[in-house]
């Protein structure tokens, strides 16, 4: 099996995609949305004519409510980000963009969200990024508790965590170069798809390892080489094949589905794509190295 | 034989039937709707506000002053003056919850409020946070400093506050408010009964302002100046101002839903307009259909026959969980529906696994309708352990997740558990009804997969 032949390479993809998705996380930091900091959004829609973006900054200045960011959206529209305001503030800055109540727009969607409550959710965020990732340890220790030769099970469960790693790494260093260049923020999505990217590829990485493991049972060939090789050859189209169908409708989610889960897709359908990347071209070259690695210190 | 085929047939009539229920059960795709029967009429999908569009609203309660043994009634009773104040608005199925101070939540306590279809923002938050003060007040003894402007008319207006000065009779004493209609003028008038002190207070008052006016005001500003004919000892007391019916009924229900018992603050508002909610929800529909006949295309052109069984079975699924969506039911987000097209994805994954396996026997040699039966066996273990972990993220995204991760949480677990059981019994029943294919050439050739022919001369794996 060619991937078993060249699995230093692979390897080193892998290595030079997550070293790439940690330098972009350092360079371009995560975008937090107001889920998480706290704050006031807002999307009106002109009828006709949209004000000018400079002619919206003078007049929310003397408004005095901090930084003000303002972005277009669509043809007619803004969104329009401060910080968590109260009712008078709300309606003294739909006034002051209405250019003196001749040019009233409709106000799409508003929310105002207290620090309180981002500070809770962001508690609650890494509560469960926490309690999955120990779920999915669990039911990886419980998953390889039989098999033991050549490669001992913790083992396997160990480069499962690995490759899980890799595969929500690399979109969150993707979703950082989004960021960066057309602003999208981490809000509760963000981590839910994070969740998701986990359960999803460590399954699949599950399905590769169990094939192996009935290999190794049936004793299909002495050499675990050829074992982990054999095993690839007959999971792949399904690995493959399965993953395809939830890209497929991640595809039709961001093409055709509502704006507000847009880069949910995006996220999703690059975690799905390293997920299987690696429960083929990562953990199974991996295996294989660790028992060569083993053997050689045996010699 | 007879049997299975006889089982398929009752399962894809029930699989009809259910999707015949989502479809008459809708608003937009049943054209006799008004004339359904209440059964089809309640149970349409229930939409939640980023789609429907309207207000959601967290209040922290503060609980400092209430012992600690009694927070959660006083909650309770929090939640239920604020839900009498929110049913005024008129709101069609408001929920209002309180969520309890968790060890996440660090003990706050909140009530969080959802208001379909409203998007002022401003009005709700007043009518919900704004106790409705009622004064009953005397006139000023004469001599008291008034207070006057002159108007720009020149007339010389006195400040109507000055005129009058408080008592202790308030809307406190109240023990409850009726609209009521006069019956010669037709003008709405609201009628009060106050309970005991009250009724005390009030007798004293018009004993001894007869003949005198007294004033009653409300927020502050007087609605009503009835003079005083005689003592009013029964405590009942009629205010009949200039209102709309409208107004008047919804002071009658500000009155009777009392006083907060304790103090809230708003932490959160969020306000989603309706015509960006229905483009969400015509946007989830496409992605969805889309999403369907891509992966229904899909499987017909690589696994063929089988790949067309599974079609239908994944068609089965769907209104299985279209159903279970309007009769649970499930309140459905933007979050919510991504999940459910994702769990569609994910649906074929057993079919997928299963039409693999069944490949791989009849490489083997094997005979079609045995190859089916090995399929399944083997297959069985890798679809539950591939399913599990995402059992695992459902279920604790469920549980610590706010509304809209709940709601995506809740879809994906259910669809993934509703489809391993479509997936492994509806198609099982479908695959083994149809072994009259028998085990030719083309029996192979349509039981096989991909670009290949089916024939064994894969058999040796290697």
């Amino acid at each position: 099996m060619f991937i078993i032949k060249y699995k230093k390479i692979f390897i080193s993809i892998s290595i030079a995609l997550v070293i790439l998705s940690f330098a972009s996380l350092f360079t371009f930091g995560l975008n937090f949305g107001i889920d998480f900091k706290g704050g006031a959004l807002m999307e009106v829609t002109y009828k006709d004519v949209r004000p000018a973006q400079t002619d919206l900054d003078t007049s929310l200045k003397p408004l005095n409510l901090g930084s003000i960011l303002i972005q277009p959206t669509g043809d007619l529209g803004y969104i329009i980000k401060t910080k968590d305001i109260s009712d008078i503030e709300h309606s003294s800055i739909l006034s002051a963009i209405s250019e003196g109540g001749k040019n009233v727009p409709e106000e799409k969607s508003f929310s105002s969200i207290g620090p309180s409550v981002g500070k809770e959710l962001t508690r609650k965020a890494v509560l469960a990024i926490v309690l999955v990732s120990l779920g999915i340890i669990l039911f990886i220790a419980y998953a390889f508790r039989k098999v033991s030769k050549p490669v001992s099970s913790w083992r396997y469960g160990f480069i499962a965590i690995v490759t899980l790693l890799h595969d929500v790494m690399i979109p969150v260093g993707l979703f950082t170069i989004l960021s960066h260049y057309y602003g999208a923020e981490v809000d509760t999505l963000f981590v839910v798809a994070i969740l998701t990217v986990l359960g999803l590829s460590v399954s699949d990485t599950i399905v590769v390892f169990d094939r192996i493991r009935e290999n190794i049972k049936n004793r299909a060939s002495t050499d675990f080489h050829e074992t982990v090789g054999k095993s690839l050859e007959q999971v792949y189209p399904r690995s493959i094949n399965t993953s395809l169908t939830v890209i497929l409708v991640l595809l039709c989610l961001f093409f055709f589905g509502p704006s507000a889960t847009k880069y949910f897709s995006l996220m999703m359908i690059a975690g799905m794509f390293f997920g299987t990347y690696s429960s083929i071209f990562l953990a199974s070259p991996l295996l294989v190295w660790i028992e060569e690695f083993q053997n050689r210190n045996k010699k | 034989m007879w049997k299975k085929r006889v089982l398929a047939l009752i399962i894809l009539a029930l699989g009809f039937g259910v999707a015949t229920f989502v479809y008459k059960s809708e608003y937009k795709t049943n054209k006799n709707f008004g004339q359904a029967s209440h059964f089809l009429q309640n149970h349409q999908f229930h939409l939640g506000l980023d789609l429907s569009g309207g207000t959601h609203l967290i209040y922290k309660a503060d609980v400092s002053g209430v012992p600690a043994g009694q927070i959660s009634d006083a909650m309770d009773s929090l939640r239920d003056v604020i839900e009498r104040r929110v049913n005024l608005f008129g709101v069609s199925e408001p929920v209002v919850q309180v969520e309890d101070g968790s060890i996440v939540a660090r003990g706050e306590e909140k009530l969080i409020i959802d208001l379909p279809g409203v998007t002022d923002v401003e009005k709700a938050t007043k009518m919900i946070g704004e106790t409705p003060l009622l004064e009953f007040k005397t006139e000023a003894p004469k001599g008291t400093a008034q207070t006057a402007t002159v108007g720009k008319d020149g007339k010389v207006q006195i400040d109507i506050n000055s005129q009058y000065v408080s008592t202790d009779l308030t809307g406190r004493y109240l023990s409850k408010a009726t609209l009521e209609f006069d019956q010669n003028t037709r003008e709405p008038k609201v009628s009060l009964q106050f309970d005991d002190t009250g009724t005390a207070l009030f007798a004293k008052i018009t004993k001894e302002n007869v003949g005198k006016t007294v004033a009653i005001f409300l927020d502050g500003s007087p609605i009503s100046t009835p003079v005083v004919r005689e003592e009013i000892p029964n405590g009942q007391a009629v205010i009949s101002g200039s209102f709309t019916p409208t107004e008047a009924k919804q002071l009658v229900g500000r009155l009777n839903s009392g006083a907060l018992p304790v103090p809230i603050s708003l932490l959160s508002k969020q306000t989603i307009g309706g015509s960006l909610g229905s483009s969400a929800v015509n946007a989830g529909v496409k992605a969805g259909m889309f999403g369907f006949l891509i992966i229904a295309l899909f499987l017909i052109l690589w696994y063929r026959l089988p790949g067309i069984i599974s079609v239908i079975s994944l068609g089965i699924y769907i209104s299985i969980m279209l159903a279970l969506f309007k009769l649970i039911p499930v309140t459905l987000t933007a979050a919510g529906i991504a999940g459910f097209i994702i769990s569609i994805g994910i649906a074929v994954d057993a079919n997928v696994l299963i039409f693999e396996r069944v490949k791989e026997e009849l490489r083997l040699g094997h005979s079609v309708a045995d190859a089916v039966k090995g399929g399944f066996a083997h297959a069985w273990f890798s679809i539950r352990d591939s399913n599990i972990s995402s059992i695992i993220t459902s279920l604790i995204l469920f549980w610590f997740g706010t509304s809209l991760i709940k709601g995506f949480a809740l879809t994906l677990g259910m669809g993934v558990l509703i489809s391993m059981f479509s997936a492994i019994t509806i198609t099982r029943i479908f695959l083994s009804s149809i072994d009259f294919v028998g085990n030719g050439k083309v029996a192979r050739f349509l039981f096989s997969s991909g670009f290949g022919s089916g024939e064994s001369k894969h058999s040796i794996n290697n």
